[in-house]
């Protein structure tokens, strides 16, 4: 067990990949190996991309991590971590988003692991921020993960980041649709890709105007000011991405210098803690669970002679 | 959370012809797998890194350009050197039947030809996990 987590701080990529794997399946002795990595990490950079399907978020994934790895020099090495939907019928899942980034499939110093949601809410968000917590530890910073933006689970892996991309595209709807799926508040900056389109201005437009009500929430959330940019991006042909890694950076600088750093790791640790309890008190207390008594309340409630709710609360009151 | 099936599908070498890859993937998606599609014109060692940061039980190469000798011995080697021996391959495509044996005797699990029915590998993906446990 030691070895491993000594062979994860010294670049063995198959051992990170085999410990990504034990997170993702909640199994074996990883939690273990997690909390001897905890110590190293703390320094990446988490950048989450986060967007409707098809808006381009795999391809300026791929161009923003080359940029990044130039503008951080010899010795730089990125993390990917690539989200896409489980099936909710089958649990399968086709994750497709190496396709858009064949670039850095050699590339040493770059990591991409793909990821099924696999359909737990917040168990996906923890997977995601455990695996980037061992990436951390292998020594990648910055950390990007992709996500689609449909939906709670989705948005909630992309609060986890320190800086959080929105990825928007011309025809995909019109501004009521933007602020209905919720992705606008959870914005540090804003890309509207695709821009080589006709239709791209009229989008920048509208979501000029939805901007502010975003940023008031930030505000409020972590008690300083930042200006979403509006970056236009052309990912196919890696267009604005120098304008959108400037804004990543300055981002990066600004979390640093306000304190929203640390504001930002104490919430999303916090959260950690608190699922974590959850889960554990919630075991915990099944497990002295009269399995018969249960059942029996069960047939009172499904012949609705008591509720749920005081099922639930006779349980609770009878706890040993 | 169950401990699931990863599945790597790629298509190596210059051949330009993916429909058959897809339907594959699809199928496996369908069959409750994890599937890592990387798209077209891969590189052994673009193979196998994937098939390293992926963390996948088994490989699916679907090569229609008639280069099987040469690009699938590739993709088990790296995959050995990698440490990742105990990767099941597997190959689709046009593959004559002194190839097939050729290729099974250096270690790849089963070799698909055209009109294979879904259902036959996702039974042979099934059957090799279920060895590995």
């Amino acid at each position: 067990m030691k070895a491993i987590a000594d062979r994860i701080q010294e670049g063995d990529r198959l051992a990170l990949a085999r410990l990504i794997t034990a997170i993702e399946n909640d199994q074996g002795d990883y939690q273990e190996i997690l909390d001897e990595l905890y110590p190293l990490t703390g320094k990446a950079h988490v950048i989450g991309v986060t967007g409707p399907p098809g808006a381009g978020k795999s391809t300026l994934v791929n161009c923003l991590a080359r940029e990044l790895k130039q503008r951080k020099g010899k010795g730089a090495k990125i993390g990917i971590i690539a989200v896409d939907p489980s099936s909710p019928f089958t649990g399968g899942a086709l994750l497709g988003d190496r396709v858009r980034m064949g670039f850095h499939a050699i590339d040493a110093d770059i990591f991409i692991r793909s990821m099924a949601s696999r359909g737990a809410l917040g168990g996906i968000a923890l997977a995601t921020d455990n695996t980037a917590l061992a990436m951390d530890a292998a020594g990648y910073d910055p950390i990007l993960i992709e996500t689609v933006g449909a939906g709670q689970s989705e948005v909630e892996i992309a609060s986890l980041a320190h800086t959080t991309i929105v990825v928007e595209a011309p025809g995909l709807g019109d501004d009521v649709q933007a602020a209905k799926a919720g992705l606008l508040e959870i914005a540090d900056i804003l890309v509207v890709n695709k821009a080589e389109k006709p239709a791209a201005d009229t989008t920048v437009a509208s979501l000029e105007r939805m901007l502010a009500l975003g940023e008031e929430l930030k505000e409020k959330q972590l008690g300083v000011t930042w200006h979403v940019p509006l970056v236009k991006t052309s990912a196919i042909d890696c267009e604005g991405i120098e304008d959108l890694t400037d804004h990543v950076l300055a981002h990066h600088q600004f979390l640093h210098e306000s304190g929203a750093w640390e504001k930002c790791d104490l919430l999303r640790l916090s959260k950690q803690v608190h699922h974590l309890l959850r889960e554990s008190l919630f075991g915990s207390w099944k497990a002295q669970l009269d399995q018969k008594r249960y059942n029996d309340l069960m047939v009172e409630v499904m012949q609705h002679q008591i509720s749920p709710h005081q099922a639930a609360q006779i349980l609770l009151n009878e706890e040993r | 959370m169950a401990k699931k099936i990863r599945v790597l599908i790629a298509k190596p070498g210059l051949d330009g012809h993916d429909r058959g890859a897809k339907v594959i993937a699809r199928a496996l998606r369908d069959a409750g797998m994890e599937v890592i599609y990387t798209g077209l014109r891969q590189t052994p060692e673009m193979i196998a890194a994937a098939a390293l940061q992926e963390d996948v039980n088994a490989v699916g190469l679907s090569i229609l350009s008639g280069a099987h000798m040469t690009l699938v011995p590739r993709v088990m080697d790296l995959l050995k050197a990698n440490g990742q021996d105990d990767v099941m391959v597997f190959v689709g495509g046009i593959i004559p039947a002194e190839d097939a044996e050729k290729l099974k005797a250096a270690g790849v699990r089963a070799v698909f030809g055209p009109g294979t029915a879904t259902t036959e590998v996702i039974d042979a993906l099934w059957e090799a996990a279920a060895e590995a446990v």
